[in-house]
């Protein structure tokens, strides 16, 4: 089975989550809609950055869909998610319009964050998203910050820190993670880790970055509970979020949980020739692609037909293109925005205009 | 306003406790802050009248705290974190450089980091060549932080005050030498503004500019030259290093004429080195001789004690130096 792929002697401990959750037809519809829109959305980014309409680094979500799709199902009003840079679905999900999300890439005034942070620094602050984050682990401590504020402030809320396989490797991460355990003893840490474990750091393999290549276990160290997830099954990742996220939200203490997922697209648009994977090993993954299961099982349960399924992609890249058409028909910053949100209060900014 | 003698220390504690009575969202965090009392006992006592969650003991752990801190602030808290000693801020300077001060810029401005880190800078205490950095220049470099060093008891509260109550990330260096030393010190609400400069000393005759440590060393050079060789010395203190106060210089070189930079740092790529382009650049018709930079040896610090006082400017050098741009004969 691909999912043991790159985790093959994953110290034994088997992905829980068995996709028995009672998951209504309707739902699923819904969930199959989101996941096609994000690929929709992630392979519009691609052909903008192949025709030079998007600069900088773009690292696109293609194949792990189901992980950020299954977890952000569970958020509720005033929770908050954090993750690094492969931002876009986290965006998408919590309800950021894919218009201003695009216009960012695009480096419109009209993006997100105004055309100042690009692919990697995603926030819509308003919904929860406490951004996108560039260098590997560094939101790690930041989230686990978030998440003692709010249990200072007495909130019922959660923090949902996503995480690759590779920030692991980071001392970042292991400071985080063993704050999160110590503040997590007086239940003032309600983080959910989310490992989203894809294979690969970049290009180097999980085994190649870490002799204990069980990632929830490393968790022991620091006092908090894990467990593994079937990452490519969205029913599976659903029961493990609404399980993990309230009881999160009931003891404050930190979960972490590893979704064993893959990135069937590069690691980032400039990732041309993948010499670090074969083909073969892609198009195994590709079998257990988390939209074509979802795709089957609707088909085979008779919650949807083909043509309701032709229909729902049919409005994706709809809604996508329109996107694209928003941010490329978007002006780009005006050029006193250089100048602005280097402080907050009166001085702006101090240098020279 | 009525004041007290108090010292350093006192001084800076007064300041925190004024802040977290004025506002629950201040707390404290760092190494040994709470039950240990602090390594340098500016937080003695506080985690008995504060409790846990407002005076966070920390492991040893600055990358992660530090981060934390910035999460925390986000969320509308209102940190105070300190290191044991600046020294050990380089293990958090990702989270100090890469993310607190960029966060609100690169968020489109949708966030704001209310975070003051704090902790003693500089040297002059035989700590020896990892435990002894002035990091002013270094920190001042990054847009999106706010930098400070008072030397007085007065100013380390009243910017202490200012800087909790600021909405961007502080650096606050203090004197780290001079924790014991007295002054008077307001009582109440005495928060001093950033940027604003302070004449320590009144003077003609030269332009003495310095900051932290090296402000107490300008003064004592002021009495020598006043007393040996008539000459009458103003003494600048900076006080704040970003923002900078450029006009406090250029209106007190446009009266003496001439100028003399003290730094503890390094003087390639420091602090004095910008004062000598400010004046240049703001002051040069207004200037009888080239500006002076008196710094550290270029070494790591060293232990012996007449090693340490070798490696820093001294009394002499900065004397030197100004006679030097007033073309009178050293001594």
């Amino acid at each position: 089975m691909p999912a043991e792929n790159g985790n093959g002697e994953n110290g034994g401990a088997e992905a829980r989550g068995e996709g028995s959750v009672a998951t209504s037809a309707d739902r699923l519809v819904d969930l199959y809609r989101e996941m096609v829109t994000i690929r929709r959305f992630e392979e519009a980014c691609q052909r903008g950055f192949r025709q030079g309409k998007i600069g900088g680094y773009l690292h696109v979500y293609t194949g792990q869909e189901a992980v950020a799709v299954g977890f952000l199902d569970s958020f509720k009003e005033g929770d908050r998610v954090i993750t690094a840079y492969r931002d876009h679905p986290h965006a998408l999900l919590l309800g950021s319009d894919p218009k201003n999300v695009m216009a960012e890439l695009y480096g419109r005034g009209s993006g997100i964050v105004k055309g100042k942070g690009g692919s990697m620094h995603l926030f819509d602050v308003e919904r929860g998203m406490m951004g996108g984050y560039g260098i590997v682990g560094g939101h790690i401590p930041i989230g686990v910050g978030i998440a003692y504020a709010l249990k200072y402030h007495e909130t019922e809320n959660i923090c949902q820190l996503f995480l690759g396989d590779g920030a692991m490797s980071q001392g970042a991460f292991h400071e985080a993670a063993n704050l999160a355990g110590l503040w997590g003893k007086d239940g003032q840490c309600p983080c959910l880790f989310i490992v989203e474990n894809n294979q690969y750091g970049m290009g180097t393999s999980v085994e190649r970055t870490t002799a204990m290549t069980d990632l929830a276990a490393k968790f022991d160290a620091y006092g908090i509970e894990h467990e593994k997830v079937d990452g490519m099954d969205i029913e599976a990742v659903l029961e493990a979020a609404e399980r993990l996220t309230e009881q999160v939200r009931e003891t404050g203490k930190p979960y972490a949980v590893e979704a064993l997922t893959y990135r069937t697209a590069p690691h980032g648009a400039a990732d041309f020739f993948e010499k670090y994977r074969s083909k073969e090993e892609i198009e195994e993954w590709r079998q257990r692609d988390p939209i074509g299961i979802l795709e089957n099982k609707l088909l085979d349960s008779d919650a949807a037909d083909e043509e309701k399924l032709e229909e729902i992609k049919g409005e994706a890249k709809e809604l996508i293109n329109e996107a694209v058409k928003f941010a490329d028909e978007s002006d780009e910053p005006p050029i006193e925005e250089l100048y602005t949100d280097v402080y907050a209060g009166d001085d702006e900014y101090m240098g020279e205009e | 306003m009525a004041a007290e003698t108090k010292t350093y220390r006192e001084a800076l504690r007064e300041a925190m406790v004024h802040e977290m009575e004025r506002d629950e969202n201040v707390v404290l965090m760092g190494e040994d802050i709470g039950v240990y009392g602090g390594t340098h006992l500016i937080t003695d006592g506080l985690i008995d009248d504060w409790g846990p969650k407002r005076v966070m003991d920390t492991p040893i752990s600055e990358n992660g705290f530090t981060g934390a801190a910035v999460g925390m602030a986000m969320m509308g808290m209102r940190p105070i974190v300190e290191m044991m000693t600046w020294n050990f801020s380089f293990l958090a300077a990702d989270q100090i450089i890469q993310h607190a001060a960029k966060l609100r810029y690169f968020s489109g401005g949708q966030v704001q980091i209310p975070l003051v880190i704090r902790g003693p800078n500089g040297g002059g205490v035989q700590l020896s060549a990892q435990h002894t950095h002035s990091l002013e220049n270094f920190y001042g470099h990054f847009p999106g932080l706010k930098v400070v060093a008072p030397v007085t008891p007065n100013d380390v509260k009243g910017m202490m005050i200012t800087a909790v109550r600021d909405p961007n990330p502080v650096i606050f260096l203090e004197a780290g030498a001079l924790y014991g030393t007295k002054g008077e010190v307001e009582d109440g609400d005495n928060a001093v503004p950033f940027g604003k400069a302070r004449i320590a000393c009144e003077g003609d005759d030269v332009t003495l500019i310095a900051y932290g440590r090296q402000v107490n060393l300008c003064l004592r050079v002021a009495d020598t030259l006043e007393e040996e060789d008539g000459v009458s010395a103003e003494v600048i203190d900076l006080r704040s290093i970003r923002p900078f106060d450029e006009d406090a210089i250029v209106a007190s070189v446009e009266k003496t004429h001439r100028a003399v930079a003290v730094q503890e740092q390094w003087r390639w790529f420091g602090v004095a080195s910008e004062v000598a382009a400010i004046i240049q650049d703001r002051a040069f018709d207004y200037l009888d001789a080239p500006v002076e930079r008196v710094s550290g040896a270029e070494v790591p610090a060293p232990y012996a004690r007449n090693l340490e006082l070798a490696a820093f400017p001294s009394d002499k050098q900065v004397a030197n130096a100004a006679r030097r741009v007033l073309y009178m004969e050293e001594k």
